[in-house]
C-alpha cells in the first residue's frame, strides 16, 4: 500500500517535473499553424499570361478547377475593342472609298462599245461554285457581323426579343452554311489555282493600276487580270483562315486551351471584317462599277469587246482555239445590211 | 441600394461543399451546372485553403461585354442577370469570365450548348419577381423575399459573406485584424478592380 502510495507521488513529481520544465519551450512553440496561407495577390503575381489560379476541385468539370483567369478580361476588351474597330473601319473605309471612286471614274464603260457578239468566259461549274460561295459568304458575313455589332445596330430597331430570335437563327445559320463554303472554296481553288499564279503580265497590269483611273488604258491580261489575282488571293487564303479558325471556335475541344480559341476568335473576326471589306469592293467592281462585267458571271457569256479590252491574250488564245477570227481591234458593233 | 458582393473567407472554409449543394437544391440547378464551385489551392501542401467561387457580379462585367445579343443587365442591387430568353447560347462569355461562372447545359459543338446558367446572386432574372416562369428558368428569388443567397447564408464557418460590399469587407477587415492573417479577397482584384486593405 505504502509502496504504491510513493510510486504515485514519484510518478506524480515526474509529471509536474516535466510540465515546468516544458512549459516555456511550449510558449514559445505558440505559432499558428494555419497563419501561413496561400495568398491571393501572390498567386496573381507570379501568374503567366494566359495561365489562372487553379487547384483541385471534386466536381467532374475539370474546367472548373480554374479559380480565377484575369485573362478572359482582356480577351473581352479585345473584343470590344481592336476586332470592332477594326470590322467597323474595313467595311465603312471600303465603302468611302468606293463612293469617292465612282465619283471621280463613274462606271466603267465598254470605251469601243459593246459589240454584240459575246464569248464564253465562265462554264456551269465555275459560275455554280463562285455563287455558293458568295451567297454563303455574304450570309456567313451578315451573320457574323451581327454578332459583332448588331446590339448597336440592329438591337435599338427591332427590340430585345426580336434580335434575340433573329441572331438564334443566325447563329444556326452560320455554323451550318460555314460547311458549303468550305466546300464552295475548295472548288474555286481547284478551278482557277492555274489561271492565278503570277507572271510578268502583272507587274505591268499593277503599274497602270489596271487601266482603272484612266479612260481607254486597257494594259493586257490572260484569263485573270493582276487585280483579279489578289481577289483570289485574298479570298483563298483569307477563307483558308476563316474555315481553319472557324472549325476550331466550332469545335472547342480542338482549339485546346481557352486562350488558344481567343486567339481564335481574334484572328477569325479580324480576317472576316478585312475579307468582307474586300468583297465589297469585288461586288462593286462586277456590277454597277464596270459595264459588262456582271454577265461573265451572270450568263458565263460576255462581249467579245468587254474581254478584249480586260482580257486581250486570253480572248485572242481563245477565239484562235475555237477557230473563230479575232474581230478588228476597237470595232463598234456590226451593223446588219438594212 | 445596396452593391451586392460575395466574400469568401478562405482561412475559414473547411470545404465542406454545403454551398454547392445549397446552390443546386435551392434552385434545382440542372445536371452538370454547378453555379458554385469550391476549389482548393495548393492542396495537400502547408499553406492549403479553399476557396468557394461564383459569379462575382463584376463592375464593367466582361460577360456583358461580350454578349452579342445584350441580355446582361445589371440591377439596382448591382447583381448582374441574364434573360434567357433573348441568350443564344453563343459561348462568348464563358470565355470573357475571370471566374468560370456561365455554364451550358450541353457541352457543345455546332453551337449547340443551350442557354446559358449561372449564379444569379438568388436574384432570379427578367420574369416577374418570384413568379413560376422565373423559378423554372433562374431558380428562387430570396432576395425579393429579403433574404440573402443561400450558399453564405448557411455557411457553417460562416466563411463565405454576402451582402454589400462595405459591410463585407468591414467584417472581413475585423476578422483578419483580430486573428493577425488573411488569404486575401479571393477575386476582388479582378472583379472590381481593388481589394480590402487591412
Amino acid at each position: 500500500m505504502v509502496q504504491t502510495l510513493l510510486k504515485r507521488a514519484a510518478t506524480l513529481f515526474a509529471v509536474v517535473a516535466l510540465v515546468a520544465f516544458a512549459a516555456p519551450e511550449l510558449a514559445a512553440q505558440q505559432i499558428n499553424p494555419t497563419e501561413s496561407s496561400v495568398q491571393e495577390e501572390q498567386l496573381m503575381r507570379a501568374l503567366q499570361s494566359g495561365e489562372a489560379v487553379s487547384g483541385r476541385i471534386t466536381i467532374p468539370d475539370a474546367r472548373a478547377g480554374d479559380l480565377i483567369k484575369p485573362d478572359n478580361k482582356n480577351w473581352a476588351a479585345t473584343h470590344g475593342g481592336t476586332v470592332k474597330t477594326v470590322n467597323v473601319v474595313a467595311i465603312l473605309g471600303m465603302l468611302a472609298l468606293l463612293v469617292g471612286f465612282y465619283m471621280y471614274r463613274g462606271k466603267i464603260r465598254i470605251d469601243s462599245g459593246p459589240s454584240g457578239r459575246t464569248i464564253q468566259r465562265f462554264n456551269a461549274v465555275e459560275r455554280f461554285a463562285h455563287w455558293l460561295l458568295a451567297a454563303t459568304f455574304i450570309i456567313l458575313a451578315l451573320t457574323g457581323l451581327n454578332l459583332l455589332i448588331g446590339r448597336a445596330v440592329i438591337l435599338p430597331i427591332v427590340g430585345e426579343s426580336a434580335f434575340g430570335t433573329i441572331s438564334a437563327w443566325g447563329k444556326i445559320a452560320h455554323n451550318y452554311l460555314a460547311w458549303p463554303f468550305m466546300v464552295a472554296l475548295v472548288i474555286v481553288f481547284v478551278a482557277w489555282v492555274l489561271h492565278n499564279i503570277p507572271n510578268r503580265l502583272d507587274i505591268e497590269w499593277l503599274k497602270k493600276g489596271g487601266g482603272l483611273f484612266t479612260k481607254g488604258s486597257h494594259p493586257p491580261a490572260k484569263k485573270f487580270n493582276a487585280g483579279q489575282k489578289l481577289i483570289f488571293w485574298s479570298v483563298i487564303i483569307g477563307g483558308a483562315a476563316l474555315s481553319f479558325t472557324g472549325v476550331m471556335l466550332l469545335f472547342p475541344e480542338l482549339a485546346g486551351t481557352s486562350a488558344q480559341w481567343q486567339l481564335y476568335q481574334v484572328i477569325h473576326a479580324i480576317v472576316a471584317g478585312i475579307m468582307t471589306a474586300i468583297i465589297i469592293a469585288h461586288i462593286y467592281i462586277g456590277s454597277v462599277g464596270m459595264e459588262g462585267a456582271f454577265d461573265a458571271m451572270g450568263s458565263g457569256q460576255v462581249d467579245v469587246n468587254w474581254a478584249k479590252e480586260h482580257h486581250s491574250i486570253w480572248v485572242e488564245e481563245k477565239l484562235a482555239r475555237e477557230g473563230r477570227p479575232a474581230p478588228s481591234s476597237g470595232g463598234a458593233a456590226p451593223q446588219p445590211a438594212e | 441600394m445596396a452593391r451586392m458582393k460575395f466574400l469568401c473567407d478562405a482561412d475559414r472554409c473547411i470545404e465542406c461543399q454545403a454551398c454547392v449543394t445549397a446552390c443546386k437544391n435551392e434552385h434545382e440547378v440542372p445536371w452538370g451546372i454547378n453555379r458554385r464551385r469550391v476549389v482548393t489551392i495548393n492542396d495537400g501542401l502547408p499553406g492549403e485553403r479553399s476557396v468557394s467561387m461564383a459569379c462575382m457580379h463584376c463592375d464593367d462585367a466582361p460577360c456583358a461585354a461580350v454578349c452579342p445579343v445584350d441580355c446582361f443587365y445589371t440591377t439596382a442591387d448591382a447583381v448582374v442577370l441574364h434573360s434567357k430568353d433573348t441568350c443564344i447560347g453563343c459561348g462568348y462569355c464563358f470565355y470573357a469570365c475571370p471566374f468560370g461562372a456561365p455554364q451550358y447545359p450541353r457541352v457543345g459543338n455546332f453551337g449547340t450548348r443551350g442557354k446559358m446558367d449561372k449564379c444569379t446572386y438568388c436574384s432570379g432574372g427578367p420574369e416577374a419577381d418570384m413568379s413560376q416562369a422565373e423559378y423554372v428558368k433562374y431558380g428562387s428569388n430570396r432576395l425579393a423575399e429579403g433574404k440573402l443567397p443561400l450558399c453564405a447564408e448557411m455557411c457553417s464557418t460562416k466563411s463565405l459573406l454576402a451582402g454589400d460590399g462595405d459591410i463585407i469587407a468591414d467584417i472581413y477587415r475585423e476578422r483578419v485584424v483580430t486573428r493577425g492573417y488573411g488569404s486575401g479577397a479571393w477575386g476582388w482584384r479582378t472583379a472590381y478592380g481593388e481589394t480590402i486593405s487591412v
